[in-house]
C-alpha cells in the first residue's frame, strides 16, 4: 500500500483549453478560471518565470480558495497557500507541504500568442 | 567470528535498538538481522494518527532503508516467525526457512486488545494499531456517518478524532467511570469530558456493552442494560495485549495476563533469549509507552557490550492535545504514594482543572494532572524529575509562569544530568555540548544532532529554551527571523524599508532575501510599507493576505463581510437606514459587532464593488476590519447626554479614530474612550484606552480582550487631549516600528525589558530622543490617508479585479447559503 496521492497523470493525451491573456494574471498572483464548469487557479509565477495551474478548490476545508491564496517558496518549492488556514500545497506536485491534508491535483501550462493554455 | 543476533518484530523498539547498537559500534561483534510481519520498515507507531490524516508511510519511517544497507542490517519484511527451537537456537519463518541466531531479541510487540463482545467479528469492525488497520478504516469510513470508538484511553480518543476529521459522528464507549482512567482522576476527567463534549464528541462511561447488531455489516451497539445506538463503524481501543504466543510455544515464561517475563537486564527465562519492548513483563507491568521501551533497548545494548545497567521503570510521563484539549499526567499522577499531599485548581471559568501531588514535608513534586491548559508541563516535568526543592509556596506551581504565578524554573537552574527528553533520553549537558561544541545553532540542528525532541516532540519549546540561553552565554545573538527568505527580524527589516527607501517586496527580496517569498514574508512586508509609506495597499495586491487584498474578511464559504467605519459607534438614523437598504438590496446577513459597528455578510467578491460604491455614496468609508490595522475606538456615551459622565468621551473617540483610521500595524489595534471611572466603553480592554479624571483624561495602554486578556496599563494621568493624542503618537510609531508581526501591543510589552516603566521613559521624557521623529512619521500617516475602498471603487482597472473568474462574468456557482432565524448563513463545513 502506498500513501495517497491524487496528482492525476493524464492517461489520454492532454486537451489544452484556452483561458486568458497572459496579461490578466498579475505578476507573482493568481486568478481563477472555469473550463468546463470546473474551477482552475491559474499563477503568474513571475518570481520564477513559471506557469502553474492547479485545482482552485483546498481539500482541507473544501473551499474554493486557492487561486486567492499567496504564492511562495519554501526550500526553493513552489506552492501556494490557501487563504483560509494557510494549507501549502507544491504547484509542481500537488503534494501538501505542512501535515495533514490530502493533496491537490496540478496541471500543466503553455503560453502561446500571449494566452495561457491549461492542460485537463 | 562474529555473533548473530536475529530481532523478531520491527517495531519502534527493534528500530531503537539496531540504532543504538550502531550507536555502541557494536556490530563489529555482531550481526543484525530483524525479521518484520509489516509489509514496512519499521515506522513510528507514536504519529500513526497522522498516517490517517495524510502523512504518508515514508514519512512515518525511523529509518530508511538505506541506513539499513549502511550499516549491513539485513531487514526481512511482510515474514513471521512462526516456531522457535531454544535448543537447537533456531527460529522457522513463515516461508518455510530456518534462520540460526546466537542471540535472539524478542521485540514482537503488542496487539490491540479486543474484548470478547458479542458481533465483534461483523464488517466495520476495526481494530486501531497498524497502518493497515488505518488503511481499511479510511477507506470504510467514506461510506459512514455515524462511528463509534470503544475505549477512552489515549488512542481511543485519538481515533475518535481522526474519524471526528472526516466528517463522522462520533460517540466514545468506555467502561470506566471516567477518560483517560490510566493518567487522569475523576475530576480531571471531568474537564476533559466537557471539553470534548464542547466538541461534539459523544461520550458514554460506565457502562457495559452487551454486543455488536447487524447482519453482516455492524449497525450498532447494544448495552447489557438493553438500550442500544445505531452506528456505521467500530473501532475497538480497549488497551493492547502483549505478542507472546512464540514465547509461550517456545516454553518462555509469560505472566498471567500475557508478557514475557524479563529481568532487570531483560534477558527472558531462557538464557540467551531477551525480549524488549511491549511484549515483554518487566518489573510486574507491560509498559504501553515509548520512552519506556527505548529504555529497554538501551539496557539490552548496555549489557551486549557488558556493561550492568538495569531497567529500573521508566517515565510514564504523558502529554497531548485532543481535539481541542490539552491533556498531561506526569509521574504519580493519581497520588497514589502514602501521605502525598494533593493540591488542586479547579477553573470552571476557563476549563482548566491542575493537580500536583507534593510530598509530606512540601518539598518535592511526586506527580500531577493538567487539563485545559498544559503549557507548563515541561517545567513541572523538570521539577519532578530532577527533584528541585519545591519554593516555600507550592501552590504557585498550580497558577504557573504563564498565568503571572510566582515560580519560574529557567533552564538555566537545571543540571546537566537533567533529562529534557524522555522519549530519547537525552540530557540538558548533552543539549548544551552540541551547541558549546559542535556549534549547532537551530533547534532542527539540535534534534539531527542529538535526537532530542524527534519523540513526542512534547521537549522541543524547553530545547528551544536552552537553544537560546546557551547562545545567549556565548555573547551569540539568538535571531527571531521572520522565515526561510529573510534572515532578519520585522524590527531590522523595518529600518531596511525605511533607510533604503524600498517601496516593492520585489526589490526588498532581490537586496535582502532569497527564493521566492511567502506566505509569511509577503503580508509582512506589505504591512511595513503601508506602515511607513502609507501607499493604497491595493497596489501590493499580490503579497497581501486575502483579507488584505480583497479589502474584505473571508468567510466560511468564500464569501466576503463588510465593515464601513461607524467612528466611536455614533451612527445618524439616515446612515442606519441606508445600511438597512443595501444590506438588503445584497440579501446580506447582519450582525452588530462588539466594536460599536455593523458587520454585514456573505457578499460575493464580485459584489463587493457594487455595494462599496452604493456605501460610499452614503458617506461611509473603508472600516478596515479585514487590515492588521486600526480597527475600532469604543465610546461610551459620555458627558453629552450621561448624568455621570465627566468628559465628552463620543467627540474623543471619534477624533481619535479619524486620526488614526486605516494605520497599518504588526496586529489589529482597538482603542476606547470612557467618560468616567465606570468605564463602560471597556477601554482598558483595548490596546490604547482612554478614560475621563477630574482634571482630565487618564491614558492606559497595552491592553486586549481576545484568547489572553490582558487589562491596559497607566501611562500617563490626568493629561490634557492634545498631550494624549501626542504620546499616542509616540507610543503607535514606537510599537509598530519595534514588535514582531502579528504580536499585540500587550505581548509586545511583555517583551520590552523594563516593561512599563521603560516604556514610560520612552513615551514620556523621550528617553531614545526620537519622540520627534515618531510624531512625524505619525503626522505623515495622517496626512496621507486615504479610503481604499474609494481608491478601487473610483478605478476600473482595480474594480475589474473582483471577480470569481478571470475567464468569465460568472459569479461563483459553489457557494451556497443556508437559512438561520431568517437570514442566510453559509453552509457548515
Amino acid at each position: 500500500m502506498t500513501s495517497t496521492t491524487n496528482i492525476i497523470t493524464p492517461a489520454k493525451a492532454i486537451i489544452w483549453h484556452k483561458t486568458v491573456k497572459t496579461i490578466d494574471i498579475p505578476q507573482n498572483g493568481g486568478v481563477a478560471v472555469l473550463i468546463d464548469g470546473q474551477q482552475i487557479a491559474i499563477f503568474n509565477f513571475t518570481e520564477k518565470g513559471e506557469w502553474y495551474a492547479c485545482q482552485n478548490l483546498c481539500p482541507h476545508k473544501m473551499e474554493m480558495a486557492l487561486s486567492r491564496g499567496l504564492i511562495g517558496d519554501a526550500n526553493g518549492e513552489p506552492k501556494v497557500a490557501c487563504p483560509f488556514h494557510k494549507k501549502s500545497f507544491s504547484l509542481e506536485t500537488g503534494e501538501c507541504l505542512n501535515d495533514s491534508c490530502n493533496n491537490i491535483n496540478v496541471f500543466p501550462v503553455k503560453i502561446e500568442d500571449d494566452f495561457v493554455f491549461v492542460g485537463l | 567470528m562474529k555473533e548473530k543476533i536475529i530481532i523478531v518484530g520491527n517495531g519502534m523498539t527493534a528500530v531503537k535498538f539496531c540504532q543504538k547498537m550502531v550507536d555502541a559500534n557494536l556490530l563489529d561483534k555482531f550481526d543484525l538481522t530483524v525479521v518484520g510481519e509489516e509489509p514496512h520498515y519499521g515506522y513510528d507507531r507514536v504519529h500513526l494518527t497522522s498516517y490517517y490524516t495524510g502523512t504518508s508511510v515514508k514519512e512515518l519511517h525511523l529509518a530508511p532503508k538505506e541506513w539499513y544497507n549502511e550499516n549491513g542490517i539485513e531487514v526481512i519484511k511482510n515474514t513471521k516467525v512462526i516456531d522457535l527451537d531454544k535448543i537447537k537456537k533456531t527460529v522457522l519463518l513463515d516461508n518455510e526457512n530456518v534462520l540460526n541466531y546466537d542471540i535472539l531479541v524478542l521485540a514482537t510487540g503488542s496487539s490491540a486488545f479486543v474484548p470478547p463482545i458479542e458481533g465483534r467479528e461483523k464488517d466495520g469492525v476495526f481494530v486501531y494499531r497498524t497502518i493497515y488497520d488505518l488503511s481499511l478504516i479510511k477507506e470504510y469510513v467514506k461510506e459512514a456517518k455515524k462511528g463509534v470508538v470503544i475505549g477512552g484511553g489515549l488512542l481511543g480518543l485519538e481515533a475518535a478524532k481522526a474519524i471526528m476529521d472526516d466528517g463522522i459522528e462520533s460517540t466514545i464507549i468506555e467502561r470506566s467511570p471516567w477518560l483517560m482512567g490510566r493518567q487522569l482522576d475523576k475530576r480531571g476527567a471531568s474537564f476533559l469530558h466537557k471539553k470534548l463534549d464542547a466538541h461534539g464528541l459523544n461520550i458514554i462511561t460506565d457502562t457495559n456493552i452487551a454486543r455488536f447488531t447487524g447482519d453482516d455489516k455492524v449497525t450498532g451497539v447494544e448495552f447489557i442494560d438493553g438500550t442500544s445506538i445505531d452506528t456505521d463503524i467500530v473501532i475497538i481501543s480497549s488497551g493492547i495485549k502483549a505478542r507472546d504466543e512464540l514465547a509461550i510455544k517456545a516454553g518462555l515464561e509469560v505472566g498471567k495476563a500475557g508478557g514475557i517475563l524479563v529481568d532487570e537486564g531483560m534477558q527472558t527465562t531462557y538464557p540467551g533469549i531477551y525480549a524488549i519492548g511491549e511484549c515483554a513483563l518487566a518489573m510486574g507491568m507491560i509498559w504501553g509507552l515509548v520512552a519506556p521501551c527505548y529504555e529497554m533497548a538501551e539496557v539490552l545494548v548496555e549489557r551486549l557490550k557488558g556493561n550492568e545497567k538495569s531497567f529500573i521503570g521508566s517515565d510514564m510521563s504523558t502529554k497531548l492535545k485532543l481535539i481541542g484539549a490539552d491533556v498531561a499526567s506526569f509521574g504519580d499522577a493519581l497520588g497514589m504514594a502514602e501521605d502525598c499531599i494533593p493540591l488542586m485548581l479547579e477553573n470552571k471559568f476557563t476549563h482548566v482543572y491542575k493537580r500536583i501531588n507534593i510530598s509530606p514535608d512540601g518539598k518535592y513534586l511526586l506527580g500531577g494532572i493538567l487539563v485545559g491548559d498544559a503549557s507548563d508541563y515541561n517545567m513541572l516535568l523538570q521539577i519532578y524529575k530532577n527533584k528541585i526543592l519545591l519554593p516555600p509556596n507550592p501552590e504557585s506551581l498550580l497558577t504557573g509562569a504563564s498565568q503571572g504565578g510566582g515560580f519560574k524554573l529557567s533552564v538555566l537552574d537545571l543540571a546537566d544530568n537533567a533529562v529534557i527528553c524522555s522519549c530519547e533520553g537525552v540530557t540538558k549537558g548533552k543539549i548544551c555540548a552540541a551547541i558549546e561544541n559542535d556549534d549547532v545553532t537551530s533547534v532542527a540542528g539540535l534534534k539531527k544532532c542529538t535526537k532530542a525532541g524527534t519523540g513526542c516532540g512534547g521537549c522541543v519549546p524547553m530545547v528551544d529554551d536552552i537553544l537560546t540561553a546557551t547562545l545567549k552565554k556565548q555573547g551569540k545573538e539568538v535571531k527571531k527571523v521572520i522565515c526561510e527568505h529573510f534572515e532578519f527580524t520585522r524590527q531590522e527589516l523595518y529600518d531596511i524599508v525605511k533607510m533604503e527607501g524600498i517601496k516593492t517586496f520585489s526589490d526588498l527580496l532581490h537586496k535582502k532575501g532569497h527564493g521566492a517569498g511567502c506566505e509569511i514574508c509577503k503580508p509582512l512586508t506589505a504591512s511595513l510599507l503601508a506602515s511607513i509609506w502609507n501607499e493604497p495597499i491595493v497596489k501590493h495586491q499580490q503579497i497581501q493576505d486575502t483579507n488584505d487584498k480583497f479589502l474584505a474578511n473571508i468567510q466560511r464559504g468564500g464569501t466576503y463581510s463588510i465593515v464601513p467605519r461607524i467612528p466611536g459607534g455614533e451612527i445618524t438614523p439616515e446612515k442606519l437606514e441606508a445600511i438597512g437598504r443595501i444590506g438588503k438590496k445584497y440579501d446580506l446577513y447582519c450582525k452588530i459587532t462588539g466594536g460599536q459597528r455593523i458587520d454585514l455578510f456573505g457578499a460575493r467578491v464580485d459584489q463587493l464593488p457594487v455595494i462599496w460604491e452604493e456605501l460610499i455614496n452614503e458617506g461611509f468609508e473603508s472600516g478596515h476590519a479585514y487590515g492588521k490595522s486600526l480597527r475600532t475606538v469604543k465610546s461610551c456615551v459620555g458627558s453629552t447626554w450621561c448624568r455621570f459622565g465627566l468628559h465628552d468621551s463620543v467627540s474623543f473617540a471619534i477624533e481619535i479614530e479619524n486620526r488614526y483610521k486605516g494605520l497599518r500595524s504588526p496586529h489589529k489595534l482597538k482603542g476606547g474612550v470612557s467618560g468616567c471611572v465606570r468605564e463602560c466603553a471597556e477601554a482598558r480592554g483595548k490596546d490604547f484606552g482612554i478614560i475621563a479624571s477630574e482634571k482630565g483624561w487618564n491614558l492606559f495602554v497595552c491592553g486586549n480582550g481576545g484568547a489572553n486578556p490582558a487589562h491596559a496599563q497607566l501611562l500617563a494621568s490626568d493629561i490634557t487631549a492634545e498631550t494624549c493624542i501626542q504620546y499616542l503618537d509616540r507610543f503607535l510609531m514606537y510599537y509598530i516600528k519595534t514588535a514582531s508581526p502579528l504580536t499585540r501591543t500587550s505581548k509586545w510589552l511583555d517583551g520590552l525589558e523594563g516593561g512599563m516603566d521603560y516604556l514610560k521613559e520612552v513615551v514620556i521624557n523621550d528617553s531614545l530622543g526620537m519622540a520627534e521623529q515618531f510624531e512625524k512619521d505619525m503626522q505623515l500617516l495622517v496626512d496621507t490617508y486615504k479610503c481604499e475602498w474609494k481608491e478601487v471603487v473610483e478605478n476600473s482597472e482595480l474594480r475589474n479585479k473582483f471577480k470569481a473568474f478571470a475567464n468569465s462574468d460568472e459569479p461563483d456557482s459553489n457557494i451556497k447559503f443556508v437559512s438561520m432565524r431568517n437570514q442566510k448563513m453559509p453552509t457548515p463545513w
